[in-house]
């Protein structure tokens, strides 16, 4: 191994020692994945998505599996924030697992709060802010489909966590712009972005002859939608060069997580990867150092968004 | 949300197919493994990655564990009965001798084994008799008295291995088209069961109407059950909140709790059976 290999990010100011993150709403709070590994080999942990409020989330079945992929119909079940604070963050600070928070709401004033909430807790990286959850009531709840709308979240975030945390909004690909998305939470105060959220969709079960999910719709997530993933990070890259992107969409392997990371990725969540294998986020870490060594990068940094650079040299 | 965690226990495994063969309706398969045999206990269960390694098939597979064991040579091996429903499950029933699946093993809670001798009734349904011949021999071991029902639609749907009927006082068999045993239901033949036998404790896996039906029955006589459920998995670990039910905790909280943490096995007392497939008025965080 060549120990000279630089494999650390940069997100909007904070370093995290290599870039292979979990995906918000697949590792809980890591508590289950650490039998499987130490949470300190990963760059970051990103909880899965918190509320102001405990949170029942949907009747079953919430699930179904279909052509490499899932559906999933959760509907944010979760503790609430005091919970959540009470027990998951000094737990992870406990583990030395670096942290980054997902927050989700309901409406503006909920992000306002839980931004409160956080702004003062010790051992938080970043904060993701999803405001793309599918699997809302209304389809006009889902704060990333409007550029107003996803501003409005962003802004109250911003006004309340203070200067000191990055906050990376998590946006939905089920958007004719993305870009637009983007530059609007950007201009909001958004450091950087989370791409992408899951796609919605159904499944009808013909046997039954109804949709297979008690709520009809749910998020289609893994291998699937990685050609949507790679696509809306390296628009979203060429639009915006300087904002760093949390990328996630389908990564099972190292090769995955560089196709997103070509694209302009500087870190790179593992999801649905992990329900198949707990330790997923940690092959994929292995397979993208020794790819990006083979490949002859020398810092992880020279790779992301490389396959923008004839655009750029023109 | 509960403060339960994965099983301690539990290992990821390439274990090697040491043999499948078939039985009635469904597969009989033995895989090799490590020192996690050893800590298989009845009513365990095991998540199997299928497809390969390009598979679309992104899910690992739940079965309970029909038995687990050492052989004389050091050898671990698991046993698993398997039904070829679906495409996940039709690929492990094809598997050879030789080949190797990745598992994850022993997961979720066990049945809880009395620590007095008690008179119990084991209840299968379907596949689901598989995890209860070992819960039947450590029953035995600890000086119980035990009998055992086998329901399905139909005799090629009931799995009852020789070796599985004599660690067991009495077999009762019931099939919907009455093609072996009594023509009817378990829950038909339970009443004037446990009446006759005095049962103290009834241990039930199988389908959840199976599993509703027994509790009404055992509320009625008073008798504990512990059930093991099926709901829909996408990981086994805890973390995909996929396999949630309405489930009343130790306070007497109603939460929506995860099967594969909490569970499979359950207090049947415990479970919203009425309204498995909602979320009821009163769940913490409605």
């Amino acid at each position: 191994m060549n120990t000279s290999f630089d494999f650390s990010t940069d997100l909007a100011g904070r370093t995290l020692p290599n870039p292979i993150v979990t995906a918000s709403g697949t590792a809980g709070s890591g508590k289950e994945l650490s039998q499987f590994f130490n949470l300190s080999e990963l760059g970051a942990v990103v909880t899965k998505s918190i509320m102001v409020k405990p949170r029942s989330g949907r009747a079953t079945p919430r699930m179904a599996e279909t052509p490499s992929g899932m559906l999933n119909s959760i509907g944010l079940q979760g503790p609430g924030i005091d919970i959540f604070l009470e027990n998951d963050i000094p737990w992870l600070v406990s583990q030395g697992a670096r942290i980054i928070v997902s927050i989700a709401g309901e409406s503006v004033e909920d992000y306002a709060v839980l931004a409160r909430r956080l702004r003062s807790v010790s051992g938080i990286t970043a904060l993701e802010v999803n405001i793309s959850c599918p699997n809302v009531e209304n389809r006009g709840q889902v704060f990333a489909c409007n550029p107003v709308t996803a501003q409005a979240a962003i802004e109250a975030v911003r006004r309340n966590i203070g200067g000191e945390l990055p906050i990376f909004a998590k946006l939905s690909p089920d958007v004719t712009d993305i870009v637009s998305i983007a530059q609007a939470v950007v201009e909001a105060g958004a450091n950087g972005l989370a791409l992408i959220n899951t796609l919605l969709g159904m499944v009808i079960d013909t046997n039954t002859m109804f949709p297979k999910l008690s709520q009809k719709t749910g998020g289609l997530s893994g291998p699937a939608i990685r050609p949507v993933a790679v696509r809306a990070i390296y628009q979203v890259h060429q639009a915006l060069p300087h904002t760093p992107i949390i990328g996630m969409g389908g990564v099972v392997t190292g090769r995955d997580a560089f196709e997103l990371v070509l694209a302009g990725a500087s870190a790179i969540s593992v999801g649905t990867a992990t329900f198949n294998d707990p330790t997923a986020a940690i092959s994929v870490k292995t397979e993208l150092e020794h790819l990006l060594m083979e490949r002859g990068f020398a810092t992880f940094n020279q790779a992301v968004g490389f396959a923008h650079r004839e655009e750029i040299s023109l | 949300m509960s403060a339960a965690t994965i099983n301690p226990k539990a290992l990821q495994h390439d274990a090697e197919v040491i043999s499948n063969k078939r039985v009635g309706a469904y597969h009989h398969i033995v895989l090799a493994v490590n020192e996690l045999a050893s800590s298989c206990r009845p009513g365990n269960f095991v998540a199997i990655s299928v497809g390969g390694d390009s598979s679309s098939m992104v899910l690992r597979r739940a079965f309970a564990i029909y038995r687990a064991h050492i052989r004389p040579d050091g050898q671990g091996l698991l046993e698993l009965v398997v039904a070829p429903h679906g495409a996940g499950s039709k690929w492990l029933c094809s598997r050879t001798t030789g080949e190797r699946v990745n598992i994850i093993a022993p997961l979720g809670k066990a049945f809880g084994i009395p620590t007095e001798p008690v008179r119990a009734l084991l209840i299968g349904g379907g596949y689901g008799s598989a995890p209860l011949f070992s819960l039947a021999e450590a029953l035995k071991a600890k000086g119980c008295r035990v009998d055992m029902i086998l329901g399905a639609s139909t005799a090629g749907k009931i799995y009852a291995p020789l070796e599985g009927k004599r660690s067991v006082n009495s077999m009762t068999i019931t099939t919907d088209d009455g093609s072996a045993g009594i023509a009817g239901r378990v829950s038909d033949v339970l009443p004037e069961m446990i009446k006759e036998n005095g049962i103290e404790i009834i241990y039930s896996c199988g389908p959840m109407a199976m599993l509703e039906a027994i509790t009404d029955i055992a509320k009625n006589f008073g008798v504990v059950h512990q059930c093991s459920v099926e709901e829909s998995m996408a990981c086994g670990i805890g973390v995909c909140m996929t396999c949630v039910l309405p489930i009343e905790d130790d306070e007497g909280v109603m939460r929506m709790t995860r099967t594969c943490i909490d569970g499979p096995v359950m207090d049947g007392y415990k479970v919203h059976w009425k309204k498995s497939r909602e979320v009821p008025e009163g769940v913490w965080g409605k």
